[in-house]
């Protein structure tokens, strides 16, 4: 009864926005889509809020069907869109209670549902939300997505251009309100929040890459990573792309992330060949993959 | 119902709190009454002419100080020699000069004619053509005056009135006007802004994910501009009547009627241009372009319908802003009750629910 996606594929004119995509959300899961911007993502979000038709394929949204039934969905899905789409006009407080009377219900009911965000945000309740910082404006969003108590939550790119410590704040919400049996679909272009959610889709071009656990995705990373790090970062990048064997070379903070596309790959081989490039201070350690690593894997 | 209400309650917030369509909303209609009705008229008013008097008898010192006390002129200027006519007028000083030839008098007496030249300053034709008019007017009366006690065999008298508007007050003619362009462009163009408003900032998209009913969401956003159209049409009258003394011959309560079906039909129309702009500047171009000026050019207002080319007459009756005129002027002018109207009634009447529907079907219940 969360949400049910089959074969949905949609264009606009010449682009293809989504391909043949499928996958499930059970009830009361925490489902992320990541991807980077442009993916599909937010056709995807409309396409299950029922602002968007298919051109394929149909969907499923708390068992209401997205297109012959969009009335009881729109009764009982929260959604926050990418772009923060409350009145800048009205005050914190009058946001929030408009969108509580024209869902038919009011604050003092539900407060509950919102009361963890609600009070980090109601010492300013008065201030007018087009004044609000990005954080302060993405709960408020939250909570006016909230206040009707939503069986199933959307939330397209809720942290985009939230400082970290909002972002870590946000998502800690998310994990209370699924405890509370709310189904949330969550997109994010972060691989980092990725790891937070129960199960991600990889999503890139209109197509899903995989669907799993974080943890699972991570395990099934097919090669060993190496973190390679030396004095010259540049340098180094340049040097592991002309390297004859290497089989994928990305920037990961300050290590480089390298896998050799031998299976009997030895370090010192390498680490002889970057001293060859004028580099010192050469490190080569192991290192597990990340979301990122198989992100850049699979959409290699 | 609860809902509809927290929505109208949220239009209000919105209007209130932007100075800019406040300012629109009431600053304007004010604005434009007073401009149309002080500054840009037809009538004449203390017009400054000067007098070249060659006889300087008792005869024309009559007819100047009859002129002198009409107050449509005031004599700004004696000059002495024709060849000042030329240099005065250049100055821009005068409207018109009046001409006296030499010995006036004893030319009417003696000869029983005698001449006066009235020059004018035909760069506004207008006004030009109702100097010579009036002075006409004034030398016709003066003349009977001096004739009273001669009886002429045959003579022919015209006896014109004019009804309706019996001192030509171009006011009577403007506030019909003026009302129905800020009706019209406060409701159409302040809802169809608003609905686009929405859409631009994003709002839309949440609001079509909720409960509300596509007719929900159109009325509750009509709802506050009709409401503060009513309070504009009222103002209109009140300020007519009292500052220029506008009759309003009919009735009241039929005159508020027909201006609420104008102010529906304007919103429909308002809608219906929120449906099709993305933007609010589209929307407000719409609006200006789409509806301003037909409704200054071909609706009467201004250029009477019936000295236009067959052409144009024939689309003047698909504006709206044309009936509404008509009705205006036969209840405020005419006093003519619902029995004379009916026809331009019914016409508004039919183009609103015709806009209505068009728009509640061209209305969006998705994205695209």
């Amino acid at each position: 009864m969360g949400i049910s996606v089959n074969h949905i594929s949609k264009s606009y004119k010449n682009v293809k926005a989504l391909q043949d995509i499928s996958f499930e959300v059970k009830k009361g899961e925490l489902f992320g889509l990541i991807g980077p911007d442009g993916a599909g993502k937010t056709t995807l979000f409309r396409i299950l809020t029922t602002l968007l038709f298919a051109d394929e394929g149909n969907a499923t949204v708390a068992g209401y069907d997205v297109v012959v039934e969009y009335k009881s969905i729109r009764n009982s899905v929260g959604y926050m869109p990418g772009k923060f789409s409350l009145y800048q006009d009205l005050t914190i407080e009058e946001n929030l209670e408009f969108f509580a009377t024209i869902f038919g219900t009011t604050i003092e009911e539900n407060y509950d549902l919102i009361k963890d965000i609600y009070v980090q945000i109601e010492p300013f309740k008065d201030r007018r939300a087009g004044k609000l910082s990005g954080g302060m404006k993405q709960k408020l969003a939250l909570c006016c997505a909230l206040i009707h108590k939503p069986k199933v939550l959307f939330l397209d790119e809720p942290t985009t251009g939230v400082d970290p410590v909002s972002r870590k704040e946000f998502w800690e919400m998310l994990k209370r309100l699924q405890e509370k049996g709310i189904t949330i679909l969550v997109s994010t272009p972060y691989m980092d929040e990725a790891a937070l959610c129960d199960r991600i889709a990889l999503i890139q071009d209109g197509k899903i890459l995989e669907i799993d656990t974080p943890e699972a995705i991570v395990e099934h990373f097919p090669k060993q990573i190496y973190n390679v790090s030396a004095n010259n970062m540049y340098q180094l990048i340049l040097s592991l792309n002309d390297y004859e064997h290497n089989h994928s070379v990305y920037p990961f903070g300050e290590f480089v992330h390298y896998t050799d596309s031998r299976t009997d790959f030895n370090p010192e081989e390498l680490k002889t060949f970057l001293e060859t490039k004028d580099l010192s201070n050469i490190h080569i350690d192991k290192t597990v993959a990340t979301i990122e690593d198989t992100f850049m894997e699979l959409a290699k | 119902m609860k809902r509809f209400i927290g929505f109208i309650k949220k239009e209000f917030y919105h209007i209130f709190r932007d100075k800019r369509s406040l300012f629109i909303l009431f600053g304007m209609p004010i604005a434009q009454i007073l401009l149309f009705g002080f500054a840009i008229t037809n009538e004449i008013n203390n017009v400054d002419i000067a007098i070249l008097d060659h006889s300087k008898d008792t005869t024309t010192e009559e007819i100047i100080n009859k002129i002198a006390a009409s107050e449509y002129f005031s004599i700004k200027q004696i000059i002495e020699k024709e060849s000042d006519i030329e240099s005065i007028f250049k100055k821009g000083k005068v409207k018109a000069v009046l001409n006296f030839e030499k010995d006036f008098s004893k030319n009417l007496i003696k000869d029983n004619n005698a001449t006066i030249q009235i020059i004018t300053d035909a760069t506004d034709p207008n006004t030009a053509n109702t100097i010579t008019n009036f002075v006409g007017s004034i030398l016709q009366k003066y003349q009977k005056d001096l004739n009273k006690e001669i009886t002429i065999v045959y003579q022919i008298i015209p006896e014109s009135r004019m009804v309706y508007n019996p001192e030509l007050k171009s006011v009577y003619m403007f506030v019909p006007g003026v009302m129905t362009i800020i009706l019209m462009l406060v409701s159409a163009m302040m809802t169809s802004i608003s609905i686009t408003r929405e859409k631009e900032l994003g709002t839309m998209e949440i609001l079509l994910v909720s409960p509300l009913k596509p007719f929900q969401v159109i009325i509750g956003k009509v709802f506050p501009y009709i409401f503060l159209s009513i309070i504009n049409a009222v103002v209109i009258v009140v300020l007519s009547i009292f500052i220029f003394k506008m009759p309003v011959q009919g009735s009241l309560f039929l005159l508020g009627l027909e201006s609420v079906l104008f102010i529906i039909s304007s919103l429909a129309l308002g809608i219906l241009i929120s449906t099709i702009s993305a933007s609010q500047q589209t929307a407000m171009m719409v609006s200006l372009m789409g509806l301003m000026l037909p409704v200054i050019l071909l609706s009467g207002f201004i250029f009477p319908i019936s000295s236009m080319p067959l052409p144009l007459q024939i689309i003047s009756n698909i504006i709206p802003a044309k009936w509404f005129i008509i009705i205006l002027k036969g209840i405020m002018l005419k006093g003519v009750g619902i029995q004379f109207i009916w026809k331009e009634t019914l016409i508004l009447l039919g183009m609103t629910v015709f806009f209505i529907a068009l728009s509640v079907k061209k209305y969006k219940i998705r994205l695209e």
